[in-house]
């Protein structure tokens, strides 16, 4: 089944075309990777999935529904969850109230019980609690849970940003370079749950990435972009031997 | 050392900590119920802490937590006072419904000036309520059959249901009241979604946003909740004046709140109250300092030679008495701070509190700060 579908998707930036006509889908319950040279436009579309930019031009669905139609304060709510190539962290607020704001798709304002602070408010912020609780023993979170973000190391900031992605229930996580600034061990790690999140959790993962070990390890299909178009799309044993991939790698 | 043992959920969310802390709150509030009885002259002084302290509450909201800096939030206060006063005076309803139609104003005000702050951040955002401040106090000056203009207004003791407060000590009590209300209030935001949100907002828009937030809904939330409990502070405020004026709701003012928020410590309550206390006694203890320090100076340099002590009397005394001595010491202070103490005084009142409850274990990193270069392509 389909989940996210994209349909020519172009995208430009003043005169450069970051996205020429982009197709690809989605399907339930797999994981999909995009690789690609530095500037092909990988983070633009995780940016068109997420709303944050308009496109020039295409069509993006997520379960039939259109998401264009849709502000970026929206698109969680749906059940599409994302983390940020640079850590985008609350970072003043500790990880229990980072990953607590994961909830916030589920929390919509009811202002006077939460002015008063009722025993209906309090009883959603407990279930709010318990909700983040699995996601923190899922991740092996609990030594970090009351320190603030500032405080943590780069790698444990990364699990810290994904666990607040799952803290909103998605059904699609979108997971921006997952690996960049893990060490080796931390990025096995990091291979571990996303087939944990995709066969246990059940989700389906949409991902950039560029380190090549961790993309043939969880992916189960990979589609390699350049200069904003597709190359190709494949296994990553397929793609990786594609010539047009390599001649976009290594420029021969 | 001392470890606090977690065993439900509920705990997190409780409003103080553990029994200990609890019990150090109990002990403040006996404190303040006793304190008219031992300083009767100080009481109009500490009232105005009280207020002060709702005024730092909530541009804590709007500045430390969803990170919205104000440069006009005395132009609330003014909005507050004159409506409460318009409300009682003119057309005679009650105190406390006075109060809260002040409120809403106030919060109206608020929503008006939060609506176009969306599309602006940082220093022009706080341009552009600096310019909200000073177009309200050219209303207050030119709407005179409201606000009497330049003539100013005087303002009755409050009377709530039929009972006069036009005692000192009743007055306090009112304003304490009004500042443990507010802080309760704002405290229970702040553990909910909503508080979050605003502290999402705060550290990265993008990943706000992101995560379900809406940012228009939220920001203008702020404003408004931030400016209702600034006219509820401006109705005491008018009541403690006694006698409103339009160039009382200056940009001064303005920048005294924004002083009291960050010597205070943005991002916590407590900061704001530190905040309150300081910037309202700080005019207090110069006015007694100006009446004894160069008393003091004259009798301990007497000791060197009866000439040289009355030539320090002298010169300290017209030290003291330098028309700018008050702005002058509140920019030092400021400055200080921001050096120094970049964490205000609950900042250091944290790691003072630390030390002792990790001793002999303190480590000073913990509190040191890093440069980091994580964040070098945000998105905007």
């Amino acid at each position: 089944m389909t989940l996210l579908e994209a349909e020519q998707l172009s995208m430009n930036f003043g005169g450069i075309r970051a996205l020429d006509g982009v197709s690809f889908e989605v399907n339930s319950g797999e994981v999909f990777t995009i690789i690609g040279p530095n500037g092909a436009g990988k983070t633009t579309i995780f940016n068109l999935i997420s709303r944050i930019y308009e496109p020039t031009r295409g069509r993006l669905a997520f379960c039939g529904r259109d998401l264009l139609r849709l502000p970026a304060h929206d698109v969680a709510a749906l059940g599409i969850a994302r983390t940020f190539q640079n850590i985008e962290l609350f970072e003043h607020a500790s990880v229990l109230q980072n990953l607590l704001l994961g909830r916030h798709a589920h929390a919509r304002g009811r202002f006077v019980e939460e002015l008063l602070f009722l025993p209906r408010a309090r009883a959603r912020e407990v279930a709010h609690r318990e909700a983040v609780e699995r996601v923190i023993d899922f991740l092996d979170l609990q030594a970090h849970r009351d320190s603030l973000v500032v405080n943590l190391p780069y790698g444990v900031r990364k699990v810290v940003e994904m666990g607040r992605a799952l803290c909103t229930e998605p059904r699609l996580l979108l997971l921006d370079e997952p690996s960049s600034g893990l060490s080796v061990e931390e990025t096995e790690d990091m291979a571990f749950w996303i087939q944990d999140i995709r066969t246990v959790l059940g989700i389906t993962v949409l991902m950039v990435e560029h380190d090549m070990s961790l993309v043939s390890a969880v992916s189960d299909r990979v589609l390699a972009l350049d200069y904003g178009r597709v190359l190709t799309v494949g296994t990553t044993r397929e793609v990786q031997a594609h010539p047009d991939v390599v001649k976009a790698y290594l420029g021969a | 050392m001392r470890f606090l043992l977690k065993t439900s959920y509920e705990q997190d969310l409780r409003l103080f900590r553990d029994a200990v802390q609890r019990n150090w709150y109990i002990a403040l509030g006996l404190a303040l119920l006793v304190l008219p009885a031992l300083v009767p002259t100080y009481l109009v002084d500490i009232s105005l802490v009280f207020i002060y302290g709702l005024c730092g509450v909530s541009l804590m909201v709007l500045a430390g937590y969803t990170g919205l800096v104000s440069l006009g939030h005395a132009a609330f206060l003014g909005i507050g006072a004159y409506a409460h006063v318009y409300f009682v005076q003119d057309l005679g309803l009650p105190w406390v419904i006075s109060v809260a139609l002040a409120a809403a104003v106030t919060a109206g005000a608020g929503v008006l000036v939060g609506l176009p702050a969306l599309r602006m951040t940082g220093v022009y955002l706080s341009i552009a309520t600096l310019a909200f401040a000073l177009i309200i106090q050219e209303v207050l000056t030119r709407w005179e059959r409201v606000t009497h203009g330049l003539k100013g207004r005087p303002v009755d003791k409050p009377v709530i249901f039929g009972v006069s407060l036009a005692h000192d000590a009743a007055f306090y009590f009112l304003c304490l009241a009004a500042l443990i209300g507010g802080l309760w209030l704002t405290a229970n935001l702040l553990r909910a979604p909503t508080g979050r949100a605003w502290v999402a907002i705060r550290d990265s828009e993008i990943a706000a946003q992101s995560m379900g937030v809406n940012r228009a809904r939220y920001k203008t939330l702020a404003f408004a909740y931030s400016a209702a409990l600034m006219g509820v502070a401006g109705a005491l405020f008018a009541h403690k004046v006694g006698f409103l004026a339009p160039d009382i709701f200056s940009v001064l003012l303005s920048i005294q709140f924004l002083l009291m928020v960050v010597v205070g410590g943005l991002g916590s309550l407590h900061g704001a109250l530190f905040g309150a206390a300081f910037v309202a006694l700080l005019p207090v203890l110069i006015s007694e300092a100006r009446d004894r320090v160069p008393a003091w100076a004259g009798q301990v340099v007497a000791l060197a030679g009866k000439d040289a002590g009355a030539a320090a009397f002298l010169g300290v005394d017209r030290f003291v008495k330098q028309p700018g001595l008050e702005p002058g010491l509140f920019g030092l202070i400021l400055v200080l701070f921001i050096l120094f103490e970049p964490l205000g005084v609950y900042g250091r009142w944290r790691k003072v509190q630390l030390y002792f409850s990790t001793f002999p274990l303190y480590k000073r990193a913990t509190f040191r700060r890093q440069k980091t270069y994580m964040r070098s392509e945000r998105l905007r």
